[in-house]
């Protein structure tokens, strides 16, 4: 690092270096970072530092991946071997369609329209886990349409009323009254707006539910995509935020993305201590404030039954309502006696089946109510 | 003002007036300053985003200027509203006079300004405000919408009157809880600071600052048992806030050191979940304190 370098090259440099360890940075906060680096200097490390932090980083998650960024462009530091600069490669469990269930005997030739068309009753009804992958793609497809909102609470903010219940508004009542030389004769009204709650997804991972995963995950790519109140985690051994992986309405990028995301797909599940990371970092805090929180599990849980109780009785604290999805609901003889399930089960509002298109038809409408 | 020289002269001149930051602050603050950006801040609750914002007045000597965001905001209550009643009163003596009625009405004097008009309609030649944007993680996705314009130029515009115009902008500190993600289009506009818990040190020497006449073994003692308890996985670890406020009640005691006593009927000033409690007294009040000297 020379003094003769331009600030605005070196930002640039570093915001590619950036960009290649996986963290967006969009062309006007490498502008900033130029205008930081030209007002602390570049003598300092810590300036260096602590002004691409403020320019450049915009959530704490980031942090980890700009400090070894900075430390490789700007020390020269070799990244560690086997340490992930990049994120890792999309486990199997998620790939694309085509190279699944693709195996020979399969009637490849029929003619896949006809077909489609009329089997799609059949398929609303069909359990995702004995559906193909053609039939898992048209199935996403129909999942595009479905509308997950929140049921509907009273917001603060006020709308124009014809109600006589509503409180006066007052601005619109001088705008009437200019027009009648002050006398008030129209006497406009307000009351407050009714908005969604916000939805939270929280969509076990983990090996046993692997049947599922494929579908539920496009269910909560269909759910997020476009809209902002509804959230979405994956919880295995670990819990990962998949909002903004799924906020795009692409599905393959989506899933590609959420893919990347999650590092622990078909592992082991620990629900308990998943929903006691969710509850301490995002849900206590406000995220599942009046929310309607909607847990994707089928119940089979590593970790100890106890936490799992504990937490959700945290969670039902402060959410509005908890909705259980159980995929194996739907098959027979069950009894919600798996360990996880039956700690659950005295603290949840809403136990339904996930298990087919209809039934998450089903869920959507239990989410709205 | 001009805007400080460096990091460091931001860093002495917060803490002469009772803020202890450490580099990163120092350097965001230093750099909203002189590049003239709203600086958004998040972090735990109670390690001091607030506090900023208020020592920030104190040091320029601008007018702290607090908008405390809530669901449902709106214009009337963050930006402006006409005072209807005496635009009424007006209009009733207005009449018979005819003419320009609505001119007379919707002028300056019956326009009453909150937070964001009064921090940009700003015409005195003193130091710029510090606008306060307090919790933006709460107001809704319009409002977060309105205020990306708000900042964008510094101006906002009254339909009826027309634009006001900072001519020196304020300086803007926006705080997140995080209950929800800011928007990215907001989070651009902002220099971005995520607010850590201080330091041992640092958090002793906050402790003896905010809490005068101190003992220095007591205030260590304090920040030692408070920083152990961030690590044990509580359901709210206590910020610096807290330990503000069990040092606060420990010196209003009159203790110079913790005893197992003492720790066990002033708990509830640091810890506010019957869990979190139980869960202390469960790993032994005697042995956190032991383990903290």
């Amino acid at each position: 690092m020379t003094t003769s370098t331009a600030p605005s090259r070196l930002a640039v440099g570093f915001a590619t270096a950036l960009r290649r360890s996986g963290l967006a940075v969009s062309p006007d906060s490498v502008v900033a970072f130029a205008e930081a680096l030209t007002a602390v200097g570049l003598e300092q490390r810590t300036g260096v530092y602590w002004a691409g932090r403020a320019t450049l980083v915009r959530a704490p998650e980031h942090i980890a991946a700009y400090d070894a960024a900075f430390d490789r462009f700007w020390l020269g530091t070799p990244s560690a071997p086997g340490e992930a600069t990049s994120p890792p490669p999309p486990p199997p469990a998620l790939d694309t369609d085509e190279d699944i269930d693709d195996e020979p005997g399969s009637p490849a030739a029929r003619p896949a329209m006809v077909v489609r068309y009329s089997a799609r009753e059949v398929l609303r009804h069909k359990d995702f886990a004995a559906c193909s992958s053609d039939e898992l793609a048209d199935a996403r497809r129909l999942m595009a349409d479905m509308r997950v909102a929140g049921a509907l609470r009273r917001s603060r903010r006020l709308v124009p009323s014809k109600r006589r219940s509503g409180q006066p508004d007052v601005r619109a009542t001088v705008r009437a009254a200019l027009t009648t030389g002050g006398e008030l004769v129209r006497r406009p009204r307000k009351a407050p707006s009714r908005r969604p709650r916000r939805v939270v997804l929280l969509c076990d991972v983990s090996g046993s539910m692997d049947p599922y995963a494929r579908a539920l995950v496009r269910f909560l790519n269909a759910a997020v995509a476009g809209r902002q109140r509804v959230e979405a985690f994956a919880v295995g051994t670990r819990l990962t935020r998949l909002t903004r992986e799924l906020a795009t309405r692409d599905p393959d990028v989506a899933l590609d993305a959420a893919a990347r995301a999650v590092a622990d797909w078909s592992g082991g599940t620990r629900l308990g201590e998943g929903l006691q990371r969710f509850n301490d970092e995002w849900g206590i805090r406000g995220m599942a404030r009046g929310a309607v929180v909607v847990v994707l599990s089928d119940g089979w849980d590593r970790g100890d039954p106890a936490v799992l109780a504990r937490e959700l009785a945290r969670l039902r604290r402060v959410a509005h309502r908890i909705v259980w999805v159980n995929p194996l609901k739907a098959s027979p003889g069950f009894a919600p006696l798996a360990g996880g399930m039956a700690a659950a089960l005295p603290h949840v509002d809403a136990l339904v089946e996930g298990h087919s298109l209809a039934a998450l038809e089903h869920l959507a409408a239990v989410i709205a109510r | 003002m001009t805007g400080p020289l460096s990091p460091e002269s931001v860093r002495e001149a917060l803490a002469a007036h009772d803020y202890l930051a450490d580099d990163g602050l120092a350097t965001a603050v230093f750099l909203a300053l002189r590049l003239r950006r709203p600086l958004l801040l998040e972090g735990e609750a109670g390690v001091g985003k607030t506090e900023v914002a208020k020592v920030l007045a104190r040091w320029t000597g601008g007018e702290l200027v607090r908008l405390q965001c809530y669901e449902g905001i709106d214009v009337s209550q963050a930006v402006y509203e006409w005072d209807y009643a005496r635009q009424l009163l007006h209009l009733r003596a207005a009449e018979g006079r005819g003419a320009d009625v609505e001119d007379e009405l919707y002028a300056e004097r019956f326009l009453v300004r909150r937070p964001l008009l009064r921090a940009l309609a700003h015409d005195d030649d003193g130091p710029p405000q510090v606008l306060l944007i307090d919790e933006v993680d709460r107001a809704d996705d319009e409002f977060e919408a309105f205020l990306l314009e708000v900042l964008a130029d510094y101006a906002i515009t009254v339909p009826e009157l027309g634009t006001f115009r900072a001519e020196v902008p304020p300086v803007v500190v926006l705080t997140s809880n995080r209950t929800r993600d800011v928007h990215d289009a907001l989070k651009r506009r902002c220099l971005y600071h995520w607010v850590e818990h201080p330091d041992f040190e640092r958090e002793v020497a906050i402790v003896r600052l905010r809490v005068p006449g101190l003992d220095e073994a007591l205030a260590r003692q304090v920040a030692a048992v408070v920083a152990r308890l961030r690590d044990v996985g509580l359901y709210k670890p206590p910020g610096v806030a807290e330990a503000i406020d069990w040092a606060a009640a420990l010196a209003l005691l009159g203790r110079t050191t913790v005893d197992e006593a003492t720790f066990d009927t002033t708990l509830g000033t640091f810890l506010k979940y019957r869990e979190d409690q139980e869960r202390v007294r469960g790993m032994g009040l005697a042995q956190l304190l032991a383990e903290a000297r």
